[in-house]
């Protein structure tokens, strides 16, 4: 276990300028040497060098960084250690994490520097009594969050890739182990053609996670509103495009919308809601109640208002449901005569930030995303980043199970025989149960027997 | 009550596949032991299907072998056919199986028993266990005589309150005509031992006169037949072929006009049944869109004309197996031997034993076998010889011998019952094991025969003769590395007729050995410096090059693998006081009681965060007492 390389973001995300990924272990100067633009074992302990991080695929510059060496056992984990400060911004971090989960480390778990430095010998006891508190507060929260983040249709998707390829596991097995049975073969080409529909699954999931659909982490930014006040319009305005279908008829965005911006190297994944009313159609009532429950978990709130109309009983409700949020208030549309009680609102919500703009002439959208951005480095808004560690690790196992699903091909294209085969598809679905949490062996032996009729 | 003036450093009760091993690993190892079965004749007896081997089972003959246990010499003695399965793939999963004289398979092991000076055989049954303190010390039989010995294994197969059960009709045995342990469970819940039941079932034997073999189709057995052990030479009989028929429709009408005669299908019958070999009802029943399934008569022996029917297993009454039967091709006017029935018995929760086989709750107690809840002479056979030798090891105050999942299916076969239990009757399956490429037939004997010379059951000349095998695979591999061929019209007429690409220029002969469609006998063609080779170690070459890149693969695996392995936990470890481990992972822990962090890891429900805490708590521990030494 502590023979393995284990990298991290260290630095909680948005708290500050920069951002600093560490990485501990025998490998740690030979990743380095992979992705900087220096050879960085042939450089000496405890110095700091000024370069560049390099996408060892693709050639890329991933981001101006500076890196520090540590040679073991002169390292907070008495191991050999790099850490590499980057610019800041969560998504050249991800960046650099990612080259070093593809060139030998892996993701390291709550906890586990600490942890490392004390089986190391490196910190003493009464110290090591925090690791414990450690691992066991941010695992409770991590491990049973791992799960829930997937949402419903993708982890779904990904339940269905595994089935299918426990289904396939189970014919390889089976004509292993039961050759003397009567039992449907499953012939090359219906395998290949099978297996190549899971990758071509397993790849579209990966390229969702490279655009950001399962990578949808950062401030949960949820926009509410009462209905017609605008919500569609301003995330378009965000966005620079159209997304939400925007008319002046109320009550248009019926489902919830998410998109991801960045701001100053933070993404924001935006929540454009339902107008908040009181519903009378099923439709719209279940559209409101899906509104609350984004509201819940949301980690800032942009509260949307009419500037040309006085305020109503819908948003004095609404001023309540958000009170104790992180809240933003956006009196939109000022480019029309302004009769809303703007004092009003501020008597109300006294202790939050309240903004004009006009999202149909983009005015006062660069305000808007300042305050977005000082708000979180005032440590107002903090990002959940143990999404962003489960969506690495998740994106992580997918591209495992894409480089075993290759390697599976490729032996059935070869015509080798089932044992060889098996060994690559037995991969793939342990790094996809990495994902979903589920055991393999009984579940091929489960399919088994109840697909075939074994019992010589 | 009467104190039999003998003492036995080993008692081994129950004559069956596992005793057998035991006793014989027991007594080999110079321990004084002595055997008790409740039917002398029956010693050795396969109570069900009349063969050895099949993949998986196989992979654990030849490690018993390697062992110098005596399963393999003993089919390789009284097999009537013999065939190697999945000649198609490749020779990892390539695995042997033979069908046995039943009668002479029993003889050949009663004699192999005999013949050895200090092993002593009684014929009795045992009724309870005698424990002082939290030791057991020894036994006592039905005609009141007490047995006193330093260890006790017990082997007792389905005897333990064995409930046979035909159709409606059901009576107390061990096995059709023998008496059950009835007493000896009680023995063991009493001292604390959790219980519970599984059930499975045998098909009819039937009169070889009666079957018209003319309407069957003919398996004749393998030319020549490949030996099980690694010390047979050649096996030089006549071999007896298998037949093949097929249910049909009438078969099934027959079947599901009936099912509710069937225990197994009404739920009369107490616990969970295999999976893998359900009863003939079961599969009709189950698989309804199946219009026939296949059944094997297979010969009973050489001097018999009884025949086994396998394929056939069921719990349905004696009328009705002989109307089914009769609806089958070739079978039509077959008259029944012995018929077929379902068998329910106590097993022991396995969890509640140490790797050692050792049950955690009284000292010097083993179980080896059906007791465990497995199913299979082979995987029973398994479990003697290792208890066998952990027996003889704990009264010699030595560390137990405890092998992992990377180097035998035989460490597969006893971590998955002391670490995940069972809920079905277990059988092996080369799907368990997580280095299938490594766990081979082929080298069971490089695997672990250097264990079996280190305790003094194979002999110094089998064990160099392994070490010489092995060196001449890698002087091959080596000379093979080295050796090209040159692209000549001789080498690529060849490739070609093989089937594969030629070459363009000179390649090594062990990259040609590489593809899949070259073998090392093509090879010899063309191979100009060819050395004379066994084809064993032309076998290990073949075998060595073709997986060569996923052999180095599990290696790697193998290593990660071991080292949590290595991690030990103490015996004593208090789990209820570790903070910040969920309440189910404590309780398993607690009662699994595992001996590596690795084992711990394989719990179900036990996930990477509570090993993480285990690893600190541990690894504190360990400081503590050092810096207590070190101020003391």
């Amino acid at each position: 276990m502590l023979e393995d390389t284990i990298a991290a973001i260290s630095t909680p995300i948005g708290e500050g300028g920069l951002g600093i990924v560490r990485i501990s272990g025998p490998r740690a100067l030979f990743i380095g040497n992979k992705i900087f633009t220096k050879k960085v074992s042939r450089l000496p302990s405890h110095t700091i060098h000024h370069g560049h991080i390099i996408d060892p695929r693709s050639k890329e510059r991933i981001d101006e960084v500076m890196l520090s060496i540590f040679k073991k056992p002169r390292s907070f984990t008495a191991e050999d250690m790099i850490e590499i400060s980057g610019h800041g911004g969560i998504v050249p971090l991800r960046k650099i994490l990612e080259a070093c989960l593809t060139n030998g480390a892996r993701l390291a778990e709550p906890g586990e520097f600490t942890k490392r430095a004390f089986l190391n010998e490196r910190i003493d006891l009464a110290q090591a009594e925090a690791v414990v508190d450690i691992i066991r507060a941010k695992t409770e929260m991590g491990l049973t969050v791992a799960l829930h983040q997937l949402d419903g249709e993708l982890s779904s998707k990904i339940e269905g890739l595994r089935q299918e390829l426990i289904n396939l596991s189970a014919h390889l097995e089976a004509a292993i182990d039961f050759p003397e049975e009567d039992i449907e073969r499953l012939e090359s080409p219906q395998m290949l053609l099978r297996t190549r529909k899971v990758l071509k699954g397993i790849r579209k999931l990966l390229e969702g996670a490279e655009g950001g659909k399962i990578l949808r982490e950062g401030i949960k930014t949820v926009i509410i509103g009462r209905p017609n006040v605008g919500k569609s319009s301003l995330l378009n305005a965000l966005l620079k495009e159209k997304r939400a279908i925007v008319t002046p008829i109320p009550g248009t965005t019926r489902d919830i919308i998410e998109e991801i911006i960045n701001v100053g190297g933070i993404p924001l994944k935006i929540i454009d809601t339902a107008g908040l009313t009181t519903a009378k159609g099923i439709v719209e009532k279940e559209s409101v109640a899906r509104t609350r429950r984004s509201l819940k978990t949301a980690d800032l709130v942009l509260l949307v208002m009419d500037a040309a109309t006085h305020l109503s009983k819908e948003d004095h409700k609404i001023m309540g449901d958000v009170k104790d949020k992180k809240v933003i208030v956006v009196i939109n549309k000022t480019d029309l005569p302004e009769v809303i009680e703007a004092n009003e609102i501020k008597k109300i919500l006294h202790d939050k930030r309240v903004l004009k703009v006009s999202a149909t002439k983009k005015t006062g959208l660069k305000r808007l995303e300042k305050m977005i951005i000082d708000l979180i480095f005032e440590g107002g808004v903090t990002p959940s980043d143990r999404t962003l560690v489960t969506n690495i690790r998740h994106k992580d196992a997918l591209e495992r199970t894409r480089k075993s699903l290759e390697n599976m091909i490729e032996s059935i294209e070869k015509d080798m025989s089932a044992e060889f085969i098996s060994v690559d598809l037995k991969a793939a679905l342990n790094s996809l149960g990495e994902i979903t949490g589920k055991t393999v062996t009984e579940d091929i032996l489960d399919e088994i027997f109840s697909r075939f009729c074994i019992g010589k | 009550m009467a104190q039999y003036k003998k003492e036995y450093d080993v008692i081994v009760v129950g004559g069956g596949h596992a005793g057998c091993e035991a006793s014989l690993a027991s007594t080999r190892m110079k321990a004084k032991t002595l055997l008790i079965t409740s039917s002398l004749d029956n010693i050795a007896h396969m109570s069900c299907n009349p063969a050895i081997g099949g993949l998986g089972k196989s992979q654990l003959v030849r490690e018993i072998d390697a062992l110098g246990g005596e399963m393999a010499r003993n089919i390789d003695r009284t097999g009537i056919q013999f065939r190697m399965l999945n000649t198609k793939k490749g020779p990892a999963v390539q695995a042997p199986r033979a069908q046995a004289d039943r009668r002479n398979y029993r003889i050949s092991m009663r004699r192999v028993l005999e013949k050895e000076k200090n092993l002593d055989i009684k014929q009795d049954l045992v009724e309870k266990i005698i424990v002082k303190g939290e030791r057991i010390i020894g036994i006592r039989t039905q005609i009141g005589i007490e047995y006193r010995g330093k260890t006790v294994i017990l082997a007792t197969g389905t005897f333990l309150k064995g409930l046979i059960l035909m159709g409606k009709i059901s009576f107390p045995a061990g096995r059709m005509g023998e008496f059950p342990a009835d007493r000896l469970s009680d023995s063991l819940k009493k001292i604390g031992l959790k219980l519970a039941r599984l059930n499975t079932c045998t098909p009819p034997r039937i009169e070889g006169k009666t079957v018209n073999f003319s309407e069957l189709i003919k398996q004749p057995g393998d030319t020549p037949p490949s030996p099980f052990s690694f010390s047979t030479k050649e096996i030089k009989i006549e071999q007896i072929p298998c037949y093949l028929t097929f249910t049909n429709d009438a078969t099934h009408r027959v079947i599901k006009k009936n099912l509710k005669d069937s225990p197994l299908i009404t739920g009369e019958a107490r616990g969970l049944p295999p999976r893998y070999c359900p009863s003939v009802e079961e599969k009709i029943a189950r698989f309804p869109e199946k219009k026939r399934h296949q059944i094997f008569i297979e010969p009973e022996g050489r001097d018999t004309t009884e025949h086994y029917v396998n394929g056939f297993f069921t719990g349905f009454s004696k009328e009705i197996q002989i109307e089914a039967l009769r609806t089958m091709r070739g079978l039509e006017k077959v008259e029944i031997t012995k018929p077929g029935y379902a068998i329910e018995y106590d097993f022991v929760f396995p969890t509640q034993l140490k790797p050692s086989l050792e049950t955690k709750r009284i000292g010097n107690l083993f179980l080896a076998g059906q007791i465990n809840g497995t199913s299979g002479y082979e995987e029973a056979a398994a479990q003697g010889i290792m208890a066998g030798i952990n027996a003889v090891l704990k009264i010699r105050g030595k560390e137990p011998f405890i092998l992992n999942r990377s180097e035998a299916y035989i460490g597969v076969l006893i971590d998955d019952l002391v670490t995940k239990g069972t809920k079905e009757p277990y059988r092996m399956f080369t799907s368990r094991a997580e280095y299938r490429l490594i766990l081979r037939c082929d080298n069971a004997d490089q695997r672990l025969l250097k264990y079996g010379h280190r305790f003094g059951l194979v002999s110094r000349k089998e064990y160099e003769r392994c070490q010489r095998k092995y060196a001449q695979v890698e002087e091959e591999i080596r000379r093979l590395k080295k050796s090209r061929a040159r692209p000549t019209k001789r080498v690529n007429n060849l490739l070609k007729r093989l089937g594969t690409d030629s070459i363009k220029e000179d390649t090594p002969l062990s990259q040609l050995l590489k593809r899949p469609e070259v073998r090392y006998r093509d090879l010899v063609k063309i191979d100009e410096g060819k050395k004379k080779i066994s084809s064993e170690v032309a076998q290990g070459v073949e075998i060595a090059l073709k997986y060569e890149g996923y052999i180095k693969r599990e290696l790697r695996q193998i290593e990660r693998f071991k080292r949590l392995e290595k991690k030990r936990i103490p015996s004593d470890f208090n789990y209820s006081k570790l903070e910040g481990l969920r309440m189910e992972s404590k309780e398993k822990l607690n009662s699994i009681r595992p001996v590596s962090i690795g084992q711990a890891s394989r719990i179900s429900g036990v996930n990477p965060s509570d090993i993480s805490l285990l690893l600190v708590y541990l690894a504190r521990g360990e400081r503590k007492k050092n810096e207590q030494g070190k101020r003391a």
